[in-house]
């Protein structure tokens, strides 16, 4: 398959899969999802792992992370 | 360093013993107002080591060693109105103190100083809205090291949708200035009581009467972050994540210098406005009673020709129900920029140049070990609430590799 088609075919079966197959959950049924190790952002103790990948590699964003600020400049 | 180190560690013990004489009332009645008080305090230590031969200072040859101790320290309070609407106001001062061997060859004989600090205070207002599941908030970002200062805002909303969803916007701008220190042997002519620097595509301020202040070069960068995030049944949930990032100014550095085709050596010189375009997804899923899969995809591309995919996966297995071990693994895949070449090999007709490998084609790896404590009483029963230990090795097809170890503790 051509490489950009594969990467809109991969996003957009993600987004169906959140979108389509959601269950009704209720509050007293979110004891996993609640757990801290769900948490749907970084962790904290990553900041600085965010911020050395984002001075060393051309990417960088949609991850919580920095989009700008500070030099990272050595 | 040694003496960073220790002040670091004095500083942890004065604030876990100054924590220690605050009251514990920190639960909110349901419905009476409540002032702001502390109701936590977070502590992030990280030590980074670097070793690489691509300096970006010596035209992508050259000893790239880099050593970093980072520190950073949260105070957040809470308040409450009306029992339903939550007020968190976080302080935050970060410092930074590195080594870096390139920077010694700024100076073409390598007497350049080789170290610098960076300090980063910050202040972010959360008001969250439990009724109406909505939340707004705005927070303001000052970073300064030496050659380089950062002023940032930010805004955000977010509204919770009546089916486990939630939408959520922030925009941001960063208004930076780049010193402009550049190589020694490429300094610019200056006449007496003036200084005129000039930078292929950028505009710059000159400093005071006579040029003994270095001039500096302006740098933006607005963005756009927009998330959803929903739950999609009892043990799995997701998100995805839209950044928009328009940068303008000076977005190469004065000392990284390239070396053409000819031997001649100059200072890099990049586009003067960047837009990028990072997509992300997140999908946790919690697999029986102990083991949690939780996943990362990134896309991202932009204007200069430069796009990238990053996977990773963490596995957290729930040894007791408050101590984790989470091994991680993640994988990154770049394309070359458009404007990059290695060592002499600019031709001198090019328009933009750079050899700052950050730019080149590589992959890398990553992995290590997360650890994670938090019993609900407290680490030995203390104010401690919560303890992480994280390591990692990175490495590039570069040869740049670095190894990171990271302390994250929590005291509430």
């Amino acid at each position: 398959m051509h490489k950009p088609l594969f990467n809109k075919a991969l996003v957009a079966a993600f987004a169906c899969l959140l979108f389509a197959s959601c269950a009704n959950v209720k509050e007293y049924q979110k004891s996993r999802l609640n757990d801290s190790e769900m948490s749907l952002s970084s962790r904290k103790v990553e900041k600085n792992e965010l911020n050395f990948e984002s001075y060393r590699e051309g990417a960088s964003g949609a991850n919580g992370g920095k989009t700008g600020g500070g030099c990272g400049c050595n | 360093m040694k003496k960073l180190f220790l002040s670091t560690i004095a500083m942890y013990v004065m604030l876990a013993h100054a924590f220690a004489q605050t009251t514990a009332d920190s639960a909110a009645s349901s419905y009476t107002a409540k002032p702001l008080t502390l109701d936590e305090i977070g502590l992030v230590s990280s030590y980074y080591s670097q070793t690489g031969d691509h300096s970006a200072v010596t035209g992508g040859r050259g000893n790239e060693t880099v050593t970093d101790i980072a520190n950073g320290l949260d105070l957040k309070f809470v308040g409450w109105e009306n029992g339903r609407v939550k007020h968190t106001l976080t302080a935050s001062v970060g410092f930074d103190h590195h080594t870096s061997a390139s920077a010694a060859y700024v100076s073409k004989t390598g007497a350049s100083k080789t170290g610098g600090t960076r300090i980063y205070p910050s202040l972010n207002w959360l008001k969250e809205n439990e009724e109406k599941g909505t939340s707004v908030g705005a927070g303001l970002y000052y970073s300064s090291e030496y050659n380089y200062q950062s002023v940032g805002v930010d805004f955000q909303v977010s509204k919770k949708t009546n089916t486990n969803g939630e939408f959520s916007a922030k925009v941001n701008a960063y208004f930076d200035k780049v010193t402009l220190i550049y190589p020694s042997e490429l300094i610019p002519k200056s006449t007496p009581g003036s200084v005129i620097y000039t930078s292929a595509s950028h505009t710059t301020t000159t400093g005071g009467s006579g040029g003994f202040n270095i001039p500096t070069s302006p740098r933006n960068t607005y963005s756009g972050s927009f998330s959803f995030s929903q739950i999609i049944n009892k043990r799995l949930q997701g998100s995805i994540n839209v950044d928009l990032v328009a940068q303008d100014g000076y977005l190469g550095l004065p000392f990284h210098r390239v070396y053409f085709n000819t031997g001649k050596d100059t200072v890099e010189n990049l586009p003067s406005t960047r837009y990028k375009l990072p997509i992300g997804a997140r999908l946790n899923y919690f697999l029986g009673d102990r083991v949690i899969l939780r996943a990362y995809y990134r896309y991202y591309t932009d204007s200069w020709g430069l796009s990238a995919q990053t996977a990773s996966l963490e596995i957290p297995y729930k040894i007791t129900p408050f101590f984790s071990v989470a091994p991680f693994y993640r994988y990154y895949k770049q394309t070359a920029a458009n404007y990059f070449a290695p060592y002499e090999a600019h031709k001198t007709t090019d328009q933009y140049y750079t050899s700052n490998y950050a730019y080149s084609a590589f992959a890398s790896s990553f992995f290590g070990v997360n650890v994670r404590i938090a019993p609900p009483n407290g680490i030995f029963k203390s104010k401690l609430n919560s303890m992480e230990i994280r390591y990692g090795h990175y490495s590039q097809t570069t040869d740049l590799m670095s190894d990171v170890i990271s302390l994250d503790l929590k005291f509430k």
